[in-house]
C-alpha cells in the first residue's frame, strides 16, 4: 500500500498534471480534426502597407526572418504563398516603405527573408508578418524576439480557406 | 556639517534622476530613432524622475526648503508631470498611431501598456482633483490623492521596468526602487499623522 503524503508541493504537482492532461484532453478533439488555423495577433497589422513588393532582401540584410505556411486541417505545406514582412530596423522605421518587403514560400511551405537588424520599438523588439493574398483568410503576426541581440526570428502560419 | 548634509541630499537626488537620463542618452537605440520618438521617450524618463521628487516634497524630506516652498514646488512639478505625460503619449502617437491607439484602448500586445495608461489617467485625475481640492475638504482630498498617487507610482514603475527601450537596466531599476521607497515612506508618515490628528481631535472633543 502506498502512503499518500499530502503537502503543498504534492498538491501543486498533482494539480499541474491534472491541468496538463485536462487541457490536452480538451484539445484532443481539435487534433482529430487536424491542425488548427493560426489566429492573428493583437497589434499584428500595425503599420501594414498592402502590396509591398517581393524582394530578394530588405535593405542590407543581416537578420533572418523565417517560418512556414501550412494549410489548416491536414497541415500540408503551402507552396508559393506570399508572406509580407516589416519591422523597425537599423535602416528604417516600421511605417516607412523601405522597411517592408514580401517573399514566397517554397515547395516545403518554408519562407526566409533577410532584413536589416530589428531594433526594439514601442518597448519590445518585434517583427510583423502578414498573409493577405485572398485565397486563405488574412493573418497578421507580431512575434517578439527573446533578446534584442537575436539575429533571427521565426513565425508560422496555418491558413484556412476563405 | 548641516550644510554638508544638505548638499549631499540634494546631490544624491540630482544623481538619482540625472544618471538614468544620461545613461539613456548614450543608448545605441537612439541612432535608429526619429527625433519625435526620442523626445517622447525622454519625456517618459523625465516623468519617472519627477515621480521621485514629488513624494520627497510632499513629505518635506528635502532640507533647505520651507514647507510653503515645498508645497508650491510639488504643485508645479505635478503640472510638469502632466506635460511630460502629454508629450510622451502625444509623441508616441505621432510616431506610430496604431500602436498608441491599441495602448489607449487596452488592446495592446505589450504587457506594459495598460500600466502606463492607468498611471496616465491617475495623473490626470490628480491634476483635476487638485484644481477642486478646496471644495473636497482636506481629508477627502488627501485620501483621494494618496490612493491615486499609489496607482501612479506602481503603474509607472511596472510600466518602466517591463519596457525594453533606451533606459539602461540598472539605473532604471535603481530609480524605480527609489520612487517606490519614497512613495511608501511619505504614505506611511501621512497615515500616521492623519491618525494622530484624528485622535487629537477626539481627545479635544472630550
Amino acid at each position: 500500500m502506498t502512503i499518500v503524503v499530502l503537502n503543498r508541493r504534492n498538491l501543486i504537482a498533482a494539480g499541474g498534471s491534472v491541468l496538463a492532461t485536462g487541457v490536452s484532453g480538451l484539445l484532443l478533439p481539435a487534433c482529430a480534426q487536424g491542425v488548427a488555423p493560426t489566429q492573428s495577433m493583437s497589434g499584428g497589422s500595425n503599420n501594414y502597407r498592402k502590396g509591398a513588393p517581393i524582394v530578394d532582401r530588405i535593405g542590407k540584410g543581416g537578420f533572418w526572418m523565417s517560418g512556414t505556411v501550412r494549410r489548416a486541417g491536414d497541415g500540408a505545406p503551402l507552396d508559393g504563398q506570399r508572406v509580407q514582412i516589416w519591422a523597425h530596423t537599423t535602416e528604417g522605421q516600421e511605417h516607412e516603405p523601405q522597411s517592408h518587403g514580401a517573399t514566397l514560400t517554397d515547395k516545403n511551405g518554408m519562407f526566409r527573408l533577410e532584413i536589416p537588424q530589428i531594433i526594439p520599438i514601442f518597448g519590445q523588439p518585434h517583427g510583423h508578418l502578414a498573409y493577405d493574398s485572398g485565397e486563405f483568410k488574412t493573418v497578421f503576426l507580431r512575434p517578439v524576439m527573446r533578446s534584442a541581440k537575436d539575429k533571427s526570428l521565426e513565425a508560422h502560419f496555418v491558413l484556412q480557406p476563405v | 556639517m548641516r550644510l554638508a548634509r544638505l548638499a549631499l541630499i540634494w546631490a544624491a537626488l540630482a544623481a538619482a534622476i540625472c544618471v538614468p537620463i544620461a545613461a539613456a542618452a548614450t543608448s545605441p537605440l537612439l541612432e535608429w530613432r526619429g527625433s519625435v520618438y526620442i523626445l517622447a521617450g525622454f519625456a517618459g524618463i523625465v516623468g519617472l524622475g519627477l515621480l521621485l521628487v514629488q513624494p520627497l516634497l510632499a513629505g518635506g524630506y528635502l532640507p533647505g526648503l520651507s514647507a510653503y516652498r515645498g508645497r508650491l514646488a510639488h504643485h508645479w512639478i505635478g503640472g510638469a508631470l502632466v506635460v511630460a505625460v502629454v508629450v510622451h503619449v502625444g509623441g508616441l502617437w505621432i510616431m506610430s498611431p496604431p500602436d498608441m491607439i491599441d495602448a489607449l484602448l487596452f488592446a495592446s500586445p505589450t504587457p506594459f501598456s495598460p500600466f502606463g495608461v492607468i498611471a496616465m489617467w491617475a495623473i490626470f485625475a490628480v491634476a483635476l482633483l487638485a484644481a477642486f481640492r478646496r471644495r473636497l475638504g482636506l481629508r477627502t482630498w488627501r485620501i483621494a490623492h494618496m490612493v491615486l498617487a499609489a496607482v501612479i507610482v506602481v503603474g509607472s514603475v511596472v510600466h518602466g521596468m517591463l519596457i525594453e527601450g533606451a533606459m539602461e537596466t540598472v539605473s532604471k531599476a535603481a530609480l524605480c526602487a527609489l520612487v517606490l521607497g519614497a512613495a511608501m515612506k511619505v504614505m506611511v508618515d501621512l497615515v500616521r499623522r492623519m491618525r494622530a490628528t484624528s485622535r487629537g481631535e477626539s481627545v479635544a472633543r472630550r
